[in-house]
């Protein structure tokens, strides 16, 4: 048996300012200096820490954020002076899709790489469009052991890219018939894909592949972009060639383990090309969630393509589309396309875009995907408020994730974290479901709740109003 | 000692302490009682104590001898719906001293599920044994589904039923099996809450509330209390995957034992004691180590078919030939099936946790996505046990997400026969759901602590007659939606879903 998959976290603080949820409203000038004052009981020494910051400015500002909103002050204030109001900036934060809730779990998974873990139940709204709208299934009583992340039974989320044929075929004289099967087995379901854009230039990327190699996976980035990647980091980068032709980068194709082609009339041909410079390459497609990916996909497939990388927009909606739809939605449709076929076990599905939170990773799969590409999410792991998405770069001039030192390690060491957690929930989610590995969770919409349907079983037979 | 009752004794030896079920004023234990609206009082004030002998709800008080009036109790006024009424004090100060403003300190409370609407009337609840009359929403949350797009559809002219002879009991034994029969007063009892996970004072505070009313508690997986025995016969023994303290005694005192199967908020995982609240009183309950974080397995681990589990359920009445057995599972897909399956098991009690519902601590990925809601889960379930022709043998009890009396009538009309409740226990001790309950010294408001300065915060007087009020307010609303729709029991409304309707959109 292969060793268990371990993903080293270690605790790396956020370098950037960071935005809590709560501030303080205190009347000072009303304070009597009663000695029954609530300040410093607080058991998580919010106001402790305020103080030191107001003696000395030079430390950190961060526990000016740490208000857990408790509201012990605000009751027991004699005076009543306190009061607790929702921070605007943290409200400000991100968009409809990237949640301030979002950026504030990803920044805490990132400074340890641990599970969030909180009291009290579930406090968000009952559903939501897209993926708010599944939840995944859980095995109660009859089914094997299953104890998650503290479990004894090894939970495998291995799966593979790559050329998977159905069956290997002979000539009369034994000979095989086509190229063997070249298969990346990557151990977790997620590859690093290129941010929708940037920050702090090429450090970026050169975390990006740093992190990759540490969490055994791939690392997409431009051809052209990383010039001189380590050798040890070769087998973990994937280069995206586009329009521009092979040029530059037929030297690195003939290192690596995979490419990713951007969809254009002759990304066919530059397959081909690649292919020539290197027959053990893994060439995908990559191309936009669109309407017509089903029907490309399966043109492509016959064509010889046997791995698709399906890019959704930043709110994990088709591109380009009238009406678009969600990925859980539009995969959906290219899975059942695939299965109808008879040639979906002999492709690989890879999908990104709108992979927010690890949840969505699990529920991607569910849908049809083998395997998510994050990206976003990368940088909001570095500080990253997410506010230059579909509305342009509104804060260009001030990013938070860009103040202070970005160094390579410490971005790197925060994805990594951020990457082990998501992990750790997988497993969790796996576990619930007793499913031993993730590659029997993909499509298996059996494993989990669809609104849509669940709605209808339940409440159908109620008056509507 | 004639003339004087002699306490019962419970199966395990123990006399029975009764609980007066009346409810008083039991107001906030916080020096300001939060209110949804601020009033201010400025400098214009020249003590002429007019308001206070207007306002009714007592926000403005003047004791003799007092030259100003005390500060404003903002908790209790009305808000801004009082402008309609004579009792206006904004509008009648003759020196315009007076100011009402939204309490931004209210807006940072609660969240779509608990509103800070929802949390605040729970508190005048539990303060007065009554529902708000004004200016609190205190039937439904914002959460845009579930209860929250479930209503009732009231008959203009509904069957005449008088509000003094409407019966909330319910029986719990429906297997004719030969066991005693349990009843309880109301469709409600209090959910599984370890010792560990809560103060001593709250697990008290909750058992003496099921003495009151004549209802339960449970004793969640951290081991029955020594403080528990005086309430026996309002206990339920709950057995873990973890089987902490769980011995041939603590099983053979109780009423109803309970096994765990599965817990909403983290369907599919364990029990989770993160380490700095195992602290050594805790760890000595549940014989482990302290400051070891405590991780229960799941799921049971002799259960692998509906088989093992009856296994299961015959040893637990082999060692209590008295007792009822309730199975407590979460809300997959097959919940139906489960629960047919637990019935032909043997078991007495169906309990359904839904996905939404309280906890300790749990992953923040468990308490979102893991299995379904409870609402659906209770539809389903119900139409299944129907079809299956054993609807009658059977009691469905459901907990997860019921937040407020209208949840549970809702729940009741979708097919449960009673509700557990939890977190609306803790908010009416004064939770605002900050969600901290889960680490370090544990809850900073002294409910889910074992910190032996902070379980002080709450005095086990205050906590149990703030449940008591809770439950009598609830009861009074019960008994309120009953009266209009014209049913005599909520025992007859079980199953009644033609009374509700499903609202196209969100409310919120």
């Amino acid at each position: 048996m292969p060793d268990k998959y371990h993903i080293k976290a270690a605790a790396t603080p956020g370098r950037f300012r960071r935005v809590g949820k709560f501030g303080s409203v205190d009347w000072r000038e009303d304070c009597s200096r009663c000695t029954n004052c609530v300040k410093p009981r607080c058991i998580y020494d919010t106001y402790k820490k305020e103080s030191a910051y107001n003696r000395d400015p030079s430390t950190s500002v961060v526990p000016l954020y740490e208000c857990r909103g408790c509201l012990s002050c605000v009751q027991g204030c004699t005076k009543g002076l306190l009061g607790i109001a929702l921070n605007p900036e943290y409200l400000s934060m991100g968009d409809e899709y990237w949640k301030p809730d979002i950026m504030a779990t990803t920044w805490n998974q990132a400074d340890s790489g641990r599970i969030p873990v909180s009291g009290a139940g579930y406090r968000g709204r009952f559903h939501g469009p897209g993926f708010d709208s599944i939840w995944t299934d859980m095995s109660e009583i009859v089914r094997p052991t299953r104890d998650g992340i503290h479990g004894r039974e090894y939970i495998s989320t291995s799966v593979d890219i790559g050329s998977k044929p159905m069956r290997m075929s002979f000539t009369a004289d034994g000979k095989m018939v086509g190229e063997p099967s070249v298969l990346i087995d990557l151990p977790i379901p997620l590859i690093l894909d290129v941010p929708p854009w940037t920050i702090a230039g090429h450090a970026l990327s050169k975390a990006r592949l740093a992190a990759g190699k540490a969490l055994k996976t791939l690392t997409v980035a431009p051809a052209a972009e990383v010039a001189g990647v380590p050798a040890d980091q070769l087998p973990h980068f994937v280069p995206l060639v586009g329009s521009e032709g092979l040029g530059a980068a037929e030297p690195i194709l003939r290192q690596v383990r995979m490419a990713e082609f951007i969809d254009w009339s002759k990304a066919l041909d530059l397959i081909g090309q690649a292919k020539a410079l290197n027959s053990g390459l893994i060439c995908a497609l990559r191309l936009p969630m669109q309407a017509y990916a089903a029907d490309r996909i399966l043109a492509a497939s016959k064509a010889g393509v046997k791995v698709f990388h399906l890019c959704a927009d930043l709110h994990g909606q088709e591109i380009g589309s009238e009406k678009p739809r969600h990925i859980k939605d539009a995969l959906r449709e290219i899975h059942t396309r695939l299965v109808k076929e008879g040639m979906r076990d002999e492709v690989t599905l890879i999908v990104s875009g709108g992979i927010a939170l690890a949840e969505h990773m699990a529920k991607a799969i569910i849908c049809g995907a083998d395997l998510v590409a994050v990206d976003t999410t990368l940088l909001v792991a570095l500080g990253c408020r997410v506010c230059r998405g579909a509305t342009g770069k509104t804060h260009e001039d001030h990013c938070a994730a860009e103040a202070g030192d970005l160094d390579t390690a410490y971005a790197a060491q925060r994805m990594v974290n951020l990457m082990s957690a998501w992990h750790s929930q997988l497993i969790e989610v796996l576990g619930a479901m007793g499913i031993r590995e993730v590659r029997r969770l993909r499509g298996e919409v059996g494993r989990a709740i669809f609104m849509e349907d669940i709605e209808r079983e339940a409440f159908g037979d109620l008056a509507s109003k | 000692m004639t003339g004087v009752a002699e306490p019962a004794i419970s199966a395990g030896g123990e006399p029975q302490v009764t609980v007066e079920r009346k409810v008083r004023p039991m107001p906030d234990r916080y020096r300001n009682a939060l209110g949804k609206y601020s009033i201010g009082r400025s400098a214009d004030c020249v003590g002429c104590g007019d308001c206070a002998k207007l306002c009714p709800t007592g926000v403005h008080v003047k004791p003799d001898g007092y030259t100003f009036a005390l500060r404003p109790r903002d908790h209790l006024c009305l808000g801004p719906e009082c402008a309609k009424t004579e009792h206006y004090c904004i509008a009648k100060c003759t020196k315009k001293a007076l100011s009402m403003a939204r309490n931004p300190t209210v807006d940072a409370m609660g969240d779509p599920r608990w509103t800070s609407d929802l949390i605040l009337s729970t508190w005048h609840m539990a303060e007065t044994g009554h529902a708000p009359k004004a200016g609190l929403e205190h039937r439904t949350g914002e959460s845009g589904g579930g209860f929250d797009r479930i209503g009732f559809i009231f008959p203009e002219s509904p069957a005449k039923v008088d509000p003094a002879k409407i019966d909330t009991g319910l029986d719990l034994n429906r297997r004719g099996d030969g066991r005693p029969q349990v009843h309880i007063d109301l469709p409600v009892y209090g959910g599984g809450m370890s010792f560990g996970s809560v103060s001593i004072h709250t697990i008290v505070a909750k058992a003496r509330t099921a003495a009151a009313w004549n209802i339960f508690t449970c004793t969640g997986e951290g081991g029955y209390h020594d403080r528990l025995k005086p309430y026996d016969d309002h206990v339920i023994t709950q057995v873990a995957t973890g089987l902490f303290g769980v011995r041939e005694d603590t099983i053979q005192r109780v009423r109803i034992v309970e096994f765990k199967y599965a817990q909403g908020a983290k369907p599919g995982l364990g029990g989770h004691l993160l380490g700095d609240k195992n602290t050594p009183a805790v760890a000595r309950m549940r014989e482990a180590v302290a400051g070891n974080a405590l991780f229960s397995p799941f799921p049971f681990h002799s259960v692998y078919s509906v088989e093992d589990h009856k296994k299961h359920l015959d040893w637990i009445k082999e060692v209590n030939p008295r007792t009822l057995v309730s199975v407590k599972v979460s809300t997959p897909t097959d919940v139906d099936m489960v629960a047919v399956g637990s019935y032909y098991a043997g078991a007495h009690i169906i309990h359904l946790d839904g996905s939404y519902g309280g906890t300790g601590a749990a992953p923040d990925i468990a308490k979102k996505n893991i299995a379904m809601p409870l609402e659906y889960a209770i539809a389903k379930v119900h139409k299944f046990l129907v079809a299956e022709g054993i609807r009658d043998s059977v009691t469905l009890i459901v907990s997860g997400g019921a937040r407020t009396a209208w949840d549970v009538m809702k729940a009741i009309a979708l097919g449960a026969d009673g509700v557990v409740i939890g977190t609306a226990e803790m908010v009416a001790l004064g939770c605002v759901r900050c969600a901290c309950c889960e680490s370090g010294r544990g809850c900073p408001r002294g409910i889910a602590s074992t910190d032996p300065e902070l379980m002080m915060l709450m005095s086990l007087d205050w906590a149990t007659q703030r449940l008591i009020n809770l439950m009598s307010a609830w009861r009074e609303q019960m008994v309120e939606i009953l009266v209009k729709l014209g049913i005599p029991s909520t025992r007859e409304l079980r199953g009644r879903s033609d009374v509700l309707y499903y609202a196209k959109e969100a409310q919120s």
